[in-house]
């Protein structure tokens, strides 16, 4: 478990549309040696094969490849992908996740690598036969895991708010408030890139939780400046409390608009090494109730973050990772997990079956277990 | 009650002349011609000899056609002076608006079914005033033609020079051939090349296209008819001789930020000598005797306008940049962005105006002015802040003269964007304005009344009304 290293990033003031808030995050000097650049699939689902034979069915519009070099490198250029008919569902075949194309080139297809990450969560299914699994569950495991998103497109006033947005010239990466909750934080390596990037925010997805805000939020109001005026008496005061203005920001939004991302631990599991970089992605403790993102990142050797995205999950989504990593911590036992989250394998049950892991469970057992129950309370 | 109608007729000056209803940087072009007909229909019907007396302020065109129609249409309800007034503003400000743009007028007009008296009137008397009909005639051909059905007029009365040809022109009817020389270019043209070039251009265009003429052959051919605007139009692709420094600044600076980088390095001694020329012309008599000004000026990404207003606020600050530099005995601009070369300004970045307005007031100067579109964010209000915190405590006495330019119609509030109430903020279409617009700001501070306002108007309406 550890937490994400923002050094070298600053926030500046936010840029408000409607409910959307957009916080720039501007770096000093570029990471040398990396760059990203995107790579845009069309309106075909995407299939991805991963390493342990399992398919990833998504929709996925735009890639990332990311070049490493020891040298400070110019950024790709986009690609566009020929236009296809859409008579048909077509399908568009990824191998990997991350894949290596040329010696110093990785494509990888952004926050599916995060998401897949989640979705994989104890996939395999219990790990100890009890009488409590059915069949299916034994055999197959979780199969098929399924998740809904939306894409930013669908996000009432996201692309009005990234259309009329003002990139600054040294920015590296933005915070993406809804309503003023934490939906996504993008970081990249280098001005440039984050300028070719910027528009890729509409590509991606964000959670129910986010396109719901969005959906109902009245417009969230700017943070005005505020000069306070009974101590200025020359121009220099002035200049003081107007720069004070942006420090006094900049440490608001670290230690509490972002808090949620920046504050908790996060299991980052390596996917990828590149040079000097590594690839990975990361999973939340799965707190209900609480703020949980999953996301990926690349790193450089010290452990400062060239690159990151995040997905905000919602709130069943965090209950479906909170129950399924009880369950693992008790071995997939129902009456222990059922006993550490201070409740009855019946109650603990059919809060699986409402998470949408009923036909994991044996319907026979369960039946003894609410028998039993029965029997015990008077 | 004075007061609010000081603001209200402050607040209208500042939408008709910013307001074109085309899409903004924040705003689509619904949101911008709904604003618009919400305040035209209220400044109407609350103080309409103000609302006429608008006609002689320099509004833009779009504004000027809406207010002359609503005047039109609601002619019943003004008593016989106001309409003396108002048929003589309109005539007056018809007389100097571009053609094209009055014969839509006239259109729209039809559209809306306004045709008492008064509008027939107008229309007659204005297509009789045209300096040349012929001319009209062939380039607006449609835009003639109803004006004259929807106003009843024989074509023999509004152009009696014709002798009787301008109805068989218009109307159809055999001729063999026209005794008005353009008129037969316009017969001939339709079989003949060589008598495309006696036409404008605009129409000669259709001709070429139907006899297949070379476009480079036609362009090198009518260079001789093409007004001011379509040579530098055409600048780059016929090579037409424009002289540049004869252009409106305004008008100048757009074109200088339509060209590529590139160019504007190989032509910057002749860019910036036309830009200077123009802007020395537009002082005029001011030239120089502005004292120390400081000029902050907004080319952060939203300066790039629309699609359709293409760099319009940046050109304006461009342009107000000469025009400033030729005021001023002593100028120091400073761009949002930083940037210290106005020939390659270019729509980019965050908008700190707080921390520019800052840099501006550290030079001491006599005069403060800010061109922007008012959507200060990095970080937001500051400007705001920094002028009301300098304003109070700084200076109290008004020394410095500050004023706030906008080139920026914000729909939703009604007005251009304010900084601060402290601080007066006028809209601004052309940066040739610039001055008329800084005597015009001290309306705008809350600080004068109704009566002077007031007394502005009949001053501006009596000097528009004597130069025809």
């Amino acid at each position: 478990m550890a937490t994400l290293d923002l050094t070298g990033l600053t926030a500046l003031p936010a840029q408000v549309w409607g409910a959307v808030r957009l916080v720039p995050l501007v770096r000093d000097r570029p990471v040398p040696g990396l760059r990203l650049h995107a790579r845009l699939y069309g309106d075909e689902v995407g299939v991805v094969d991963l390493p342990d034979n399992t398919a990833y069915t998504a929709y996925i519009p735009h890639g990332f490849v990311a070049t490493w070099s020891d040298s400070p490198a110019a950024t790709y250029g986009t690609h566009l992908a020929p236009p296809t008919p859409t008579s048909t569902v077509r399908l568009r075949f990824h191998r990997r996740m991350a894949r290596r194309e040329e010696r110093n080139r990785l494509r990888f297809l952004p926050l599916h690598l995060a998401v897949e990450g989640y979705l994989a969560l104890h996939f395999n299914g219990p790990t100890v036969l009890w009488d409590e699994w059915s069949q299916r569950a034994i055999r197959r495991g979780l199969s098929p895991r399924a998740e809904q998103a939306y894409t930013g497109a669908q996000i009432e006033g996201l692309a009005d708010a990234l259309k009329i947005f003002e990139i600054h010239p040294d920015q590296c990466g933005v915070a993406l408030y809804v309503a003023d909750a934490l939906a996504a934080a993008f970081v990249v390596p280098h001005p440039d890139d984050y300028r070719a990037l910027h528009g890729t925010l509409l590509l991606d997805m964000y959670g129910e939780l986010i396109h719901h805000y969005a959906l109902l939020s009245t417009p969230v109001p700017a943070f005005h400046a505020f000069v306070d005026d009974t101590h200025v008496r020359s121009l220099a005061d002035l200049r003081l409390a107007a720069t004070r203005q942006s420090t006094e920001w900049a440490t608001f939004h670290t230690t509490t608009m972002a808090a949620g991302l920046l504050d908790a631990t996060y299991d980052i599991r390596r996917v990828y090494r590149a040079g000097r970089f590594t690839l990975s992605r990361f999973l939340p403790g799965f707190r209900p109730k609480e703020e949980n993102h999953i996301g990926e990142l690349i790193t450089d050797q010290r452990g400062r973050t060239a690159y990151l995205k995040t997905f905000r999950l919602s709130e069943s989504q965090i209950r479906r990772g909170h129950l399924l990593n009880t369950l693992a911590t008790h071995d997939w036992h129902l009456a222990t997990a059922a006993e550490s989250l201070g409740t009855t394998p019946e109650a603990f049950g059919q809060r699986l079956t409402k998470a949408g892991f009923g036909h994991l469970l044996n319907p026979h057992t369960l039946a003894t277990h609410r028998t039993r129950s029965h029997l015990t309370t008077p | 009650m004075d007061r609010l109608a000081a603001e209200d007729m402050v607040m209208f000056v500042n939408a008709a002349t910013t307001s074109t209803g085309q899409r903004e940087f924040h705003s689509q072009a619904a949101e911008q011609r709904a604003s618009l007909e919400f305040l035209h229909e209220y400044v109407a019907g609350n103080y309409r000899d103000l609302y006429a007396a608008v006609l002689a302020l320099d509004i833009n065109d779009l504004n000027a056609a809406l207010i002359t129609r609503r005047l039109l249409a609601t002619s019943a309800e003004a008593t016989p002076e106001q309409r003396a007034v108002e048929g003589r503003l309109i005539a007056r400000r018809l007389a100097v608006m571009p053609p094209q743009r009055v014969y839509d007028l006239f259109h729209d007009l039809r559209r809306a079914g306004v045709n008492n008296r008064r509008t027939r009137a107008i229309i007659r008397d204005w297509l009789a005033a045209r300096p040349d009909q012929a001319f009209d005639a062939v380039k607006y051909r449609q835009g003639l033609k109803r004006a004259l059905r929807h106003a009843h007029v024989t074509p023999s009365r509004v152009a009696p020079a014709l002798h009787d040809e301008l109805g068989t022109f218009l109307f159809g009817g055999v001729a063999p051939r026209f005794r008005t020389p353009l008129l037969e270019s316009w017969r001939r043209a339709h079989y003949e090349q060589a008598a495309i070039y006696d036409l404008p251009y605009t129409v000669a265009e259709g001709f070429a296209a139907k006899h297949g003429v070379d476009r480079s052959v036609f362009l090198a051919k009518i260079k001789p008819n093409l007004t001011r605007l379509e040579s530098l139009r055409l600048r780059e692709s016929a090579n037409t001789d424009v002289d540049l420094a004869a252009m409106p600044l305004t008008r100048l600076a757009t074109y200088v930020l339509s060209l590529p980088f590139a160019d504007r390095v190989a032509r910057r001694t002749e860019l910036t000598a036309a830009l200077r020329a123009a802007a020395v012309r537009t002082a005029g008599r001011n030239a120089g005797q502005w004292g120390r000004v400081a000029a902050v000026l907004d080319d952060s990404f939203s300066s790039y306008g629309s699609g359709v207003k293409r760099r319009r606020p940046l050109a304006v600050a461009v342009a107000g940049h000469y025009l400033l530099e030729a005021l001023a005995a002593e100028y120091v601009p400073l761009w949002t962005s930083g940037a210290t070369d106005p020939l390659m300004a270019h729509p980019r970045g965050t908008t700190p105006l707080g921390h520019r307005v800052l840099d501006a007031l550290s030079h001491d100067p006599d005069r403060l002015l800010i061109i922007s579109d008012g959507w200060d964010n990095s970080p937001p209000g500051l400007a705001g802040e920094v002028l009301r915190v300098w304003r109070t405590r700084l200076d109290p006495d008004r020394r410095v003269s500050a004023t706030h330019l906008n080139p920026v119609y914000d729909a939703g509030d009604y007005d251009v964007k304010r900084l601060t109430p402290e601080v007066p903020t006028v809209g601004v279409r052309n940066a040739e304005d610039l001055p008329a617009l800084v005597e015009f700001a001290r309306f705008t501070e809350g600080r004068t009344g109704f009566a002077d306002l007031s007394a502005h108007f009949t001053d501006r309406v009596t000097r528009f009304l004597e130069t025809s």
